[in-house]
């Protein structure tokens, strides 16, 4: 009788759903902001002499937004090929410094709010300085909060924002060059041709 | 060298579980006897090897030999001696070997304790077994052997995670092992069974014992690891819906259905299909939590490290066991003559409810469970499945359980009158409404989910004092499994009164305290008398003094503690416990607040009925044991059955 | 046995009252310790409002009481009342209670609530600024999901993408039962349309079945 190879019918849709989910990794969280305008900030950035830097100035290009930290290990993995990938293609790269001080950072616990930024400021130079910049430009997020308003839930992650400014694609982890070759130069191709 | 010594008494154990898994079958449908008499002591064999590796393994550990690569990762030389023989099971190789170990220990009891049956099913039990142990054997010695060699040797090894280093590691897996393990026998007899072609009301009958005993783990085991997580979580926590918690608790509620289906399979004959399915299927629940916990399709606290690499094997094992099985299944099944027509209102009809409502409840643990997965296979998106969804479908579920306990236990076989059912419990029923709306007045503010809830636990208690009274009035023996049965009830109204009371009125302090000050829930106080550090073989803490008043009496002193271990950086909380028979005293130790004065952080709870749920969880483990020591079945005569079932019995008799 | 019977009605009625109170009297002893210590909370979870720092803890004339219950004890004066490690009590009852739904993204499966990550922080200051705005919680569960997606939910937003979720048990629970009762009619129809056994067959089914 039929009825009783249901029980196997149904334990094999089962398996096929466990197979498809071996290939997926549950902790990557894909972004509901692609194709949603990049949320506007206005931060100080690593130039004390500059003044605060909003998405809004890089209307009308395609640019990358790069979230990174001194303290990040996977960051200076990738450190190179962001650096290389500035050199080579005419596409700039924003940094965004989040969360620069730690907790462990006991010396800054006790200062004020501008001395906490220099503080920041100092360490990221100094960082880039030795693994180079591929930055036009970094602003630091002290607080985490506009890291919040992208949805930022690590480092380091990366945005291709269009020249209206929507974000297009978001990178989360370290950039490998199979993911810039693959995925982001011709993204960026393809937006700078519309 | 005892790392080597063990891994060969590995292979040895391999090479033995293959003979089990082939020539007794082959003997029993070839009806070659000798072939047969193999089984037991291939499986006497088997046990004696793996226990020798689970020995070699014990003893690297014991002995600090952090050139073994499992032990540098999960030990420590300053680690307790007691828990560097926990620390075995505390990783993903080690468990493994743990859960093969009482694979094996199963099997050999299979094989000691059934001198009353024919030999042919022996044979085939336990070459049934055989096949998974050959499996799991394989996945040790191929993808993950605790014997692999660090070369060269660390000099001292990671440390056991600190959550671990605690009395409940050393109960509660091994104890969760013997019930996930102990359904794989029920499987086998149910296996056994369908090649035999013969579904007799014998095969129910051996095969109760063995699946009550190994419910009884599961209850213990899944008590247990609620426990630990309560009193060492910090939070008073017990039960998350995490997935690794559901992959115990899917196997636990078909493993119920199925002791119950087994009653009407042994005594009435009935539902011999349904009953099969079932011991299919609580074991198959139990490798498919082996395959959830280790593959990292899901994500959890407690899920062990993952390699994809792993995933597919016990992936692929699941599927050719229970695919194996189910096309048994479905290929024997239309040949067994089903049982007689039952009227409504009788037992094998709320039997039946009973099992519909623990398997629809596994389904919807499931459904939750993996659904996250499936979206995500579909390329649908990503989303999370919480407690909130579990708790919702849960527990209205349970309900109707609880409700149709009562006259489950009351009604005959074959047909009853509702006349008879209503007279018999209308008192039962008035006196548990009673209580149900009498009791959270009582114990604090009223409210319609307490009563509710009290109501149920009442019912089933009230309803389970009249069974046993006036079955004690009625002349007979009366035996275990009778006081068994009712003693698992109760311990089940019991878990839920304790539930319902915890959810219902906890009351929990978030405060600031320096020395001196007091947190107050009436009638109990609580006092900060000082601070102090104290150092532990591998760790060093603060420890505040808490001095517990009742009524402006002090009752007791509570010592909550801030654990920093040596080898991590993550620090640790010991929360302090005053447990008493009505209410838990929870008090958890948080960091120091910078101030003018010296103030830690404290989390001061008070848990009223918390220590009735695990209770209830040794009530029901009690009841277990007493209905797998009932003599019927310690003298079970052999069985000859030739009932017609449609298809001519193979093998031995 | 449905018929009206007196003599038999009341002799059950006996027992069954004995039995009433024998159930009463059980129940009664296992909660008169509730009776004798319940306490007031203010509600399940929910942190009470602080005393005034200055007043004395202890004191049994100040605290509410179970019904019923007389003050017997002395004032006791034990020491000055901890101060709750908020100043807005209320807010962080509702805090506590939203972050229960919601996901500390960068942890192995815990609430927002319970988790001790760097972002949980962050994101637990995001919903408290929130709800000091006076944002419903509704509202912040949107801000939320906006950025980060439904993975942040561990209450599935009820949408046709989750009615296999939320519906499914419960179909699968009324389809069981009707299963349940087309089988158990299918079994009657099939007894009833079987050729009666004779008597010497029946005891020969009897015995089997006993064995």
């Amino acid at each position: 009788m039929k009825k009783f190879l249901i029980p196997l019918v149904l334990f094999f849709g089962l398996v096929i759903f466990l197979a498809l989910g071996l290939q997926r990794d549950p902790q990557a969280i894909p972004s509901p902001l692609v194709d949603k305008p990049a949320p506007a900030f206005s931060l100080p950035t690593l130039d004390p002499a500059a003044g605060a830097f909003s998405p809004a100035e890089m209307q009308g290009r395609v640019w990358l937004l790069n979230v990174w930290a001194t303290w990040c290990v996977a960051c200076r993995k990738e450190h190179p090929l962001l650096v290389d990938f500035a050199q080579r293609h005419q596409v700039p790269i924003v940094g965004m410094s989040y969360k620069e001080i730690q907790p462990q950072d006991v010396q800054a616990q006790g200062m004020d709010a501008n001395a906490k930024l220099q503080f920041a400021r100092e360490r990221s130079q100094v960082w880039l300085s030795r693994y180079g910049n591929p930055y036009v430009l970094s602003v630091i997020d002290l607080d985490g909060r506009v890291g919040i308003q992208y949805g930022v839930y690590g480092v380091p992650e990366t945005y291709v924002i269009d020249k209206q400014g929507v974000i297009r694609y978001k990178a989360v982890g370290e950039v490998t060059p199979a993911i810039l070759a693959s995925k982001v130069l011709p993204l960026i191709q393809k937006l700078n041709a519309s | 060298m005892l790392a080597e010594l063990g891994h060969f008494a590995l292979i040895l154990a391999l090479l033995v579980a293959c003979v089990q898994a082939t020539l007794p079958l082959w003997g029993a449908w070839r009806e070659i006897a000798a072939w047969q008499a193999l089984a037991r002591p291939a499986a006497f064999a088997q046990f004696g090897l793996v226990a020798l590796s689970f020995a070699a393994l014990t003893a690297c550990f014991v002995n600090n030999d952090f050139s073994v690569s499992y032990v540098a990762q999960h030990s420590n030389s300053l680690l307790p001696t007691v828990y560097r023989v926990a620390a075995v099971w505390g990783g993903h190789e080690g468990s493994l070997l743990l859960w093969v170990l009482m694979l094996a220990l199963w099997t050999a009891a299979v094989a000691a304790f059934s001198f009353s049956l024919p030999q042919a099913m022996v044979a085939r039990v336990v070459g049934v077994l055989g096949w998974v142990s050959v499996g799991f054997l394989l996945f040790i010695l191929a993808l993950s052997n605790p014997f692999e060699r660090l070369l060269p040797a660390a000099a001292d090894g990671r440390d056991l995670n600190p959550l671990l280093q605690d009395p409940g590691l050393i109960i509660h897996p091994p104890m969760l092992y013997m019930g996930y393990v102990g359904f794989s026998v029920a499987f086998a007899f149910a296996i056994a069974a369908l090649m035999a072609g013969r579904l007799d009301a014998a095969w129910a009958r051996w095969s109760r014992p063995w699946t009550v005993v190994a419910w009884l783990f599961m209850t213990f085991g899944i008590g247990l690891g609620s426990w630990w997580a309560y009193y060492e979580l910090g939070w008073g926590g017990w039960w998350f819906w995490d997935p690794v918690e559901n992959a115990s608790l899917m196997p636990w509620l078909v493993g119920t259905a199925l002791i119950h289906s087994l009653m009407a399979s042994d005594k009435r004959g009935n539902f011999k299909a349904w009953t099969v399915l079932l011991s299919i299927s609580a074991f198959s629940l139990s490798l498919l939590g082996t395959f959830l916990v280790r593959s990292g399709v899901l994500t959890s606290v407690h899920a062990f490290a993952t390699d994809p690499k792993r995933g597919v094997f016990i992936l692929m094992f699941l599927a050719v066991v229970v695919g194996f099985s189910l096309t048994l299944y479905a290929w024997r099944m239309p040949k067994v003559r089903m049982g007689q027509a039952v009227s409504l209102l009788s037992r094998e009809t709320l039997l039946l409810a009973n099992s519909v409502l623990l398997v629809v409840a596994c389904a919807a643990v499931l459904l939750g469970t993996i659904y996250p997965l499936v979206i995500d296979a579909l390329n649908l998106g990503k989303l999370s499945v919480g407690p909130q969804y579990f708790n919702a479908v849960f527990v209205p579920l349970m309900v109707p359980l609880l409700v149709i306990m009562v006259p489950g236990t009351v009604v005959r076989w074959r047909e009853s009158q509702w006349s008879e059912l209503l007279l018999r419990l209308r008192w039962v029923a008035l006196a548990a409404l009673g209580v149900g709306l009498a009791a959270p007045a009582l114990a604090g503010e009223w409210s319609i989910g307490a009563a509710f809830g009290f109501f149920l636990a009442a019912w089933v208690v009230l309803g389970s004092v009249q069974h046993m009274v006036l079955r004690w009035r009625q002349p007979g023996q009366i035996g275990a499994a009778y006081w068994g049965m009712q003693c698992a009830h109760i311990g089940l109204a019991v878990v839920v009164a304790g539930i319902t009371g915890v959810k219902s009125y906890e009351v929990e302090r978030d405060v600031r305290m320096g020395v001196g000050d007091v947190v107050t829930i009436e009638p109990y106080a609580f006092r900060l008398q000082g601070m102090s550090e104290v150092k532990g073989p591998n760790y060093r803490a603060v420890r505040a003094d808490v001095e517990v008043l009742k009524n402006g009496q002090p009752i007791d002193r509570l010592y909550p503690e801030k654990r920093r271990y040596f080898s991590t950086a993550m620090p640790m909380t010991e929360a302090a416990i005053d447990t008493g028979f009505m209410r838990d005293l929870y008090v958890s130790l948080g960091d120091p607040i910078d101030g003018p004065t010296p103030q830690w952080s404290m989390r001061v709870y008070y848990k009223p009925f918390v220590p009735w749920i695990w209770a209830g969880v040794l009530l029901m483990v009690l009841g277990g044991g007493l209905a797998a020591v009932d003599r019927r079945y310690r003298a079970a005569s052999p069985r000859t059955e030739t009932m017609p079932t449609g298809v001519a019995p193979q093998g031995g008799a | 046995m449905g018929a009206f019977n007196p003599s038999a009605l009341f002799a059950r009625l006996a027992v069954s009252m004995r039995l009433w109170g024998l159930g009463l009297a059980m129940v009664g002893v296992m909660l008169s310790p509730a009776v004798a210590q319940g306490p007031q909370p203010a509600g399940p979870g929910v942190a009470a409002p602080p005393t005034a720092a200055s007043e004395p803890a202890g004191s049994l004339s100040a605290a509410p009481l179970a019904s019923g219950q007389a003050v017997a004890a002395p004032t006791i004066t034990l020491g000055p009342e901890a101060a709750p490690m908020t100043e807005e009590p209320v807010l962080e009852a509702r805090l506590l209670k939203l972050s229960e739904e919601l996901r500390c993204l960068v942890c192995q499966n815990e609430s927002l609530a319970s988790s001790r990550a760097e972002l949980a922080d962050d994101l637990r200051r995001e919903v408290r600024d929130l709800l000091r705005e006076g944002k419903s919680d509704q509202a912040v569960k949107d801000f939320l999901v906006e950025r980060y997606g439904d993975f942040v939910l561990y209450r599935p937003e009820l949408k046709p993408l989750t009615w296999l979720l939320w519906f499914g048990p419960f179909v699968l629970l009324l389809g069981a039962v009707a299963g349940l009762g087309w089988y158990l009619r299918q079994r009657r129809q099939l007894a009833d349309t079987a050729p009666a056994l004779s008597d010497a067959e029946r005891a020969r089914v009897d015995q089997w079945l006993k064995d």
